[in-house]
């Protein structure tokens, strides 16, 4: 736990003033999120609540980007869509029968190939935004 | 569980993180650092804190690493200017996954909780059923959208009678079937499900047009996100909704960014939005008319006598890979006190973005390139604007023609430079299908010819003087 706070910390400590907004939103998502758990919300309204601001937070990181970086944003976001990996492990862990771990499998690869490509190809576009000249 | 929960939170916040550090160039790299770094935390973290065999994390390890390498070998081989087809294959990819998910949810739901085989909870089932349809409609939307810009297919718009009606037939039926699918869960009801879902992602993305591709490839950014988010509410991961709802947020704001700049809704582009019929009207009218062509030299004295130029790129400078010419034609002017920048539209090219990340890739400074709204007011105090291969985006019929399909575009007022250069292969249409008066404007001067071709007798003339 004391770790978490800490590494959070550090990573808000880059944070540039106009996120500061959305700092606060993330921290009103996790608090909603434990008091939600403790009051006994159902996972299906706790998942919404989250949906729903992490829409906001969105909304409000991706107007801030430049339009130079679009691409970028486009490879990134695609490389992150991918955390669906982390279904696909949970299926080929633990799962009863040989179809679900087929599945789990196809989707752990399909998640790699696009998790890698899309951090490279993001990597490679910024290099080049960010040359010596 | 509480420690997973957190370290997932932990991963989250690397991602906003991720996308907030794409505000300026300086900033992204760390940017997508910490997106490394989240997804890191989110795999490890999901191994760590489940029981499992040495056989099946083996396994994992193998197939991520067969992933591993083969992502790392294409987006370190992909031309830049194939990114768009890369992103639309790269869609694809995550909304397979998702489908992959979905069934491997409902074939063993006890791995994730959600109730035994044939006893799943209903809200779960309809939330598959949802992570499913969306999957698998980004899969093949994506497909196809990829192979129109690879040019494995054509890039016009392909439509048949009746196709709104079709699709909308389509979704009552996924619709029915997914009701049906909460009473009876089998696995034939969600297959036919994502195969409903699959059609119409084929259906949807055919009618749109090459020249349509930033919103397409926006939009199916956002669908790649939704369904990651979809497949999070069936697994009760709070790290997949809150990645799946930055990505679907993030992808819809760059399509309205997109529509806003070619001023059409999204249901216009998504219906399938400009006419094959608006094309042949305006040709015909216009065929005749005399045009002023020049040759590479003349462009080079008049660029030479020029005290500054705007270079307005568009698709056909990705597609002829003009980019590294034009790099040294700037180099060129700026060595002859001329001042040089680039005025960049945002649907110039293929997704948005694009035409940055290629200037980029040319070297071309960063400081020089500017978007629409902060350019514009220059061309009337310009010597010479050089359109090499953009050709709607600078068209005033946007401005002045109410009958244009294009009007209320915002454009590039190329028309008030001093001088206008067109690099154009012919003088054929644009995508729009309509007629660029700019062509006929005895300011302009047209350079027939490939862009990377005409640009290099500019460099060659240069070096002849």
């Amino acid at each position: 736990m004391a770790d978490t706070t800490k590494l959070l910390q550090q990573l808000s400590d880059h944070f540039r003033e106009g996120l500061h907004k959305i700092e606060h939103l993330q921290q009103t998502l996790e608090e909603t999120a434990i008091a939600n758990v403790a009051s006994g919300v159902s996972p299906a309204t706790m998942g919404l609540i989250v949906f729903v601001l992490s829409v906001f937070i969105g909304y409000y990181v991706v107007w801030k980007v430049t339009p130079a970086l679009h691409s970028p944003l486009m490879s990134v976001t695609n490389a992150i869509s991918s955390v669906i990996v982390v279904g696909a492990i949970v299926a080929v862990i633990s799962s009863a029968n040989s179809a679900s771990t087929l599945f789990g499998l196809a989707g752990v690869f399909l998640a790699s190939i696009n998790i890698f490509g899309g951090f490279v190809i993001t990597q490679r576009m910024l290099a080049m935004f960010n040359k010596k000249k | 569980m509480e420690t997973k929960i957190l370290l997932y939170l932990v991963a989250g916040v690397l991602f906003i993180l991720s996308l907030a550090g794409l505000s300026s160039a300086k900033t992204a790299v760390r940017g997508n650092r910490y997106g490394i770094l989240g997804m890191l935390i989110a795999v490890v973290t999901t191994l760590a804190f489940s029981m499992h065999s040495w056989q099946s994390a083996l396994l994992i390890y193998g197939t991520i690493a067969a992933g591993a390498i083969i992502g790392t070998a294409i987006a370190k081989r992909i031309d830049m200017t194939a990114l768009p087809q890369l992103m639309a294959g790269f869609h694809s990819l995550v909304g397979l996954a998702a489908v992959c998910v979905a069934f491997a949810a409902f074939y063993s739901p006890t791995a994730f909780g959600i109730g035994t085989p044939g006893h799943i909870n209903k809200f779960s089932l309809l939330e598959m059923s949802l992570g499913a349809f969306i999957g698998a409609m980004t899969f093949t939307g994506s497909f196809i959208a990829f192979m129109k810009l690879q040019g494995l297919m054509s890039a016009k718009p392909i439509r048949f009678a009746g196709q709104h009606l079709f699709n909308g037939a389509l979704g009552v039926a996924i619709a029915v079937m997914t009701i049906l699918f909460t009473f009876i869960q089998t696995g034939d009801v969600l297959t036919i499900i994502t195969l409903c879902a699959a059609i119409l992602g084929v259906l949807l993305i055919l009618p749109i047009g090459g020249a349509d591709m930033p919103v397409v490839v926006s939009m199916l950014n956002s669908y790649s996100g939704w369904a990651a988010a979809g497949i999070g509410f069936t697994l009760q991961n709070m790290l997949l909704i809150i990645t799946g709802a930055l990505v679907g947020a993030s992808g819809a704001i760059l399509s309205y960014i997109m529509c806003k700049a070619m001023n059409r809704s999204f249901f216009n582009v998504i219906l399938g939005g400009l006419g094959e019929d608006e094309a042949t009207n305006a040709d015909g009218a216009t065929e005749e008319r005399a045009v002023k062509a020049g040759s590479a030299e003349d462009a080079a004295f008049l660029m030479e006598q020029a005290g500054s130029v705007i270079i307005v790129p568009g698709y056909g400078m990705a597609v002829a890979q003009a980019q590294h010419i034009i790099r040294e034609l700037v180099d060129i002017l700026k060595s002859k006190d001329v001042k040089v920048k680039f005025a960049i539209h945002p649907v110039a090219g293929r997704m948005p973005g694009h035409m940055n990340v290629l200037l980029a890739e040319a070297n071309i400074p960063y400081e020089d390139v500017f978007e629409l709204e902060d350019i514009n007011s220059d061309f009337s105090s310009t010597d010479v604007a050089l359109v090499i291969g953009a050709n709607d985006v600078t068209n005033p019929a946007a401005r002045t023609d109410t009958a244009s399909p294009i009007y209320g575009m915002p454009i590039l007022d190329v028309d008030k430079a001093k001088t206008i250069l067109f690099v154009k292969r012919s003088m054929g249409v644009g995508y729009a299908g309509i007629q660029n008066e700019l062509f006929f404007n005895p300011k302009t001067m047209m350079l027939f010819g490939d862009a990377k071709k005409v640009s290099e007798e500019i460099v060659k003339a240069f070096e002849m003087m």
